[in-house]
C-alpha cells in the first residue's frame, strides 16, 4: 500500500496521482491521510481524484506539529503495514519525512523529481550539487520514505465515478513538551512566482530600489510577474520573499523567464531552470546567466528594459 | 548551555565543473569547506553561549580528513571539536546514528544545532532525523532563536507563515542562512585556537556496530541543459528587435 500526506491540498493532488502510478506497479493501493479535520469534502475531493482511500485522522491536536504528526504517521504505519510513504515537501513534509524515517528505521529521500519501480526496489531521482547533476537512488528497506515538491506531476482528473473507502481513525500520540506559540502570515498573497507563467527577475545588476520600476513596467506589458535573485529579497529587502526565485527561495517554471541584472550563480540557476523559455540581459558577457539563457543581450540594462518594454508593447497590440 | 553544533564538510559546490562529454558533474579535486548554514549554526551558538555560558563543541562524521576545515569553527569561537571517521557508503541513515551515538557521549547538552540543510545535497534531513532518534523536540528552518534560561523560543520559516514555536531543553533546532552572518576569526583568534582540543573518534569507539545504509546509490547523472545561448551583443536596438521576434516565434508574446 502507498501512503500519502501533504499539508498542502493541491499538492495532495499531485501526490496521490503518482501514488496511484506506483500503486499500480506494486500491485497495492493509494491511501490519502488527512489530519485533524472534520471535512469530508476534502476525502471525497481526494477519492475523485485517484484516492483507494481516504484515512481520515483525528490526533487531538488542531494544527501540524512535527513530533506529534510524525507519532501519528508511524502509528498508522505500524497497523497497516505500508510500503511506500509519499509526503509532500513542504518544510513542514520534509521534516515530518525525515523524522519519521528515523523512528521506522528506514530510508528517506527529500526532494524526489521522479519515483519508478526497477528491478523490484522503489528508485529515485533527485537533483544534488546545486542542480548540477541528478542522483539516482533506490531503497533497500521498507517502508520506503520519499518527499515530493509541488508541481513536480500532475493531477489525475476529477472524476466522480471514482471510488473509494473513507476511514476514520483516531490516533493517541505522545506529546512532546515544546509547542506552537504563534503563527502569523508572513505574505502580503499579492504575488505567487510559483504559478506565474512569465517571470520577470532582478538582481544585482540594479542600482537603486526605484529602478526595480523598470522590470515591474516590463512584467506588467507581458502579463507576468517580478521575481528576483537572492540579494533583492535578502539582503536589501527591495521586495519581499514572495518574489525571490533560487536554490532556498521559490522554484518556478515559467514559459518564460527573463533574468536582469542577475549573474546566475548556480543558487538561483536551481530556481529557474525548469523555465520553458529563459532570457538574460546582463552587461557583462561572461555572465554566467547567458550559459543558461535560450537568448540573450549583452547590455546596459537600463537602456535595454526600456526599449524592450516599449517593443514587447508594440509587438503585443 | 552546553550546544552541541552538527557541521558538515562539503565539496565547495560553485567549485564544480561539468565534464562537457558525460554531462557528468567532475567531484574530484573539488576544494572542501564547511557546509556554509553549519557556519551559521555555530555562529548561532557562539552567540548563545556568549549570552548563558556553557560551552559549544562542534560535531563533524566524515570519510575524509576533516581536521582543518574544523579548525575554522574552533578559531570562530567553538569550544572543542569531535570528529567522528564514517564508512566511505554512508547514508543519512548511517550518519545520524553516528552523530547520535556522538551525542550521547558527549553527554550533558541543552541544544543540538545544525543548517536548515547542507549546501552539497540540500537535503535537510539530518536534523529532523536526528532529533528522531534523540527522542527530542526539533524546530526546522528558524530564522530566529531566542535562547532564554530554562526554555528557546524560536522563529520557523514555513514559506507562507512564520511559526514561532517554544521548547525546554534539550532540543534541536536546524537554522536557515538568514539567522546571522558567521564572523570572520582574526589572526589572533585564529592562533588562539591552536590549542583547543579535537577529539578523533572511531565508530568502535561509540560502540557502534557494522552500519548498512538503507539507500543504495544507483548513480550520479548529469543534468542536461539544453539552451540555444543565442546572444546579441551590438547594437541593442537591433538586439531588443531580434529578441522580441524570437519571442514572438517561441510563442510566448500572447
Amino acid at each position: 500500500m502507498v501512503l500519502v500526506y501533504s499539508d498542502d491540498e493541491k499538492n495532495m493532488l499531485e501526490l496521490i496521482a503518482k501514488a496511484k502510478d506506483v500503486s499500480k506497479e506494486l500491485d497495492e493501493k493509494a491511501t490519502a491521510v488527512v489530519f485533524d479535520t472534520d471535512d469530508e469534502s476534502l476525502a471525497k475531493k481526494y477519492i475523485m481524484h485517484g484516492a483507494d482511500r481516504v484515512f481520515m485522522v483525528k490526533t487531538g491536536l488542531n494544527t501540524f506539529k512535527g513530533e506529534e504528526y510524525t507519532d501519528a504517521m508511524e502509528k498508522i504505519l505500524e497497523e497497516t503495514n505500508e510500503e511506500v510513504v509519499i509526503v509532500g515537501s513542504t518544510k513542514n513534509g520534509k521534516e515530518l519525512a525525515s523524522r519519521l524515517a528515523a523512528k521506522l528505521d528506514t530510508g528517506c529521500v527529500i526532494d524526489c523529481i521522479n519515483l519508478y519501480v526497477k528491478d523490484g526496489k522503489l528508485t529515485t531521482e533527485r537533483v544534488v550539487y546545486s542542480g548540477n547533476a541528478i542522483a539516482v537512488e533506490r531503497f533497500n528497506s521498507k517502508p520506503a520514505v520519499v518527499t515530493i515538491p509541488p508541481k513536480v506531476f500532475d493531477p489525475l482528473p476529477e472524476d466522480e465515478s471514482r471510488a473509494g473507502e473513507v476511514i476514520k481513525k483516531e490516533v493517541k500520540v505522545d506529546r512532546y513538551p515544546s509547542r506552537i506559540v504563534d503563527v502569523k502570515e508572513m505574505k502580503t498573497g499579492e504575488v505567487n512566482v510559483e504559478d506565474a507563467e512569465i517571470i520577470v527577475s532582478c538582481g544585482r545588476g540594479f542600482k537603486k530600489k526605484e529602478d526595480i520600476q523598470l522590470v515591474e513596467e516590463l512584467a506588467k506589458v507581458l502579463r507576468g510577474t517580478t521575481g528576483c535573485s537572492r540579494p533583492i529579497a535578502a539582503d536589501l529587502k527591495w521586495l519581499s520573499e514572495d518574489h525571490w526565485i533560487g536554490l532556498s527561495g521559490h522554484k518556478v517554471k515559467p514559459k518564460l523567464y527573463i533574468a536582469v541584472g542577475i549573474s546566475g550563480q548556480i543558487q538561483h540557476i536551481a530556481g529557474m531552470r525548469d523555465s520553458d523559455v529563459v532570457v538574460a540581459i546582463n552587461k557583462d558577457p561572461e555572465a554566467l546567466i547567458f550559459k543558461s539563457a535560450d537568448y540573450g543581450i549583452v547590455g546596459d540594462l537600463y537602456e535595454v528594459l526600456p526599449k524592450l518594454t516599449n517593443a514587447v508593447k508594440e509587438k503585443m497590440s | 548551555m552546553n550546544i552541541v553544533v552538527c557541521a558538515k564538510q562539503v565539496i565547495d559546490v560553485s567549485e564544480i565543473k561539468v565534464d562537457p562529454s558525460t554531462k557528468k558533474p567532475v567531484l574530484q579535486g573539488v576544494p572542501l569547506k564547511i557546509s556554509d548554514i553549519d557556519k551559521n549554526a555555530v555562529e548561532e551558538a557562539i552567540r548563545i553561549k556568549e549570552k548563558h555560558g556553557g560551552k559549544v563543541t562542534v560535531l563533524t562524521v566524515s570519510s575524509s580528513d576533516a581536521k582543518e576545515r574544523v579548525k575554522e569553527l574552533l578559531a570562530m569561537g567553538a569550544d572543542e571539536a569531535v570528529i567522528v571517521s564514517a564508512p566511505e557508503n554512508a547514508d543519512y541513515d548511517v550518519v545520524s546514528k553516528l552523530l547520535a551515538a556522538a551525542i550521547k557521549k558527549i553527554g550533558d547538552y541543552d541544544i543540538v544545532l545544525g543548517g536548515e540543510a547542507s549546501i552539497d545535497l540540500f537535503s535537510g534531513q539530518m536534523g529532523p532525523r536526528l532529533a528522531g532518534l534523540l527522542g527530542i523536540p526539533q524546530i526546522t528552518y528558524a530564522r530566529k532563536v531566542d535562547a532564554e534560561k530554562d526554555k528557546v523560543v524560536a522563529e520557523r520559516d514555513v514559506g507562507d507563515v512564520v511559526v514561532t514555536m517554544e521548547s525546554p531543553y534539550p532540543v534541536l533546532i536546524t537554522v536557515t542562512k538568514e539567522i546571522n552572518e558567521p564572523r570572520l576569526p582574526s589572526l589572533m583568534q585564529i592562533l588562539a585556537s591552536a590549542n583547543k582540543p579535537i577529539n578523533e573518534w572511531s565508530m568502535e569507539s561509540l560502540g557502534v556496530k557494522e552500519l548498512t545504509p538503507k539507500m543504495e546509490t544507483v548513480e550520479v547523472k548529469g543534468v542536461s541543459m539544453e539552451r540555444k545561448n543565442i546572444v546579441y551583443q551590438d547594437d541593442v536596438d537591433e538586439a531588443v528587435e531580434k529578441l522580441v521576434d524570437s519571442l514572438a516565434k517561441e510563442g510566448v508574446l500572447r
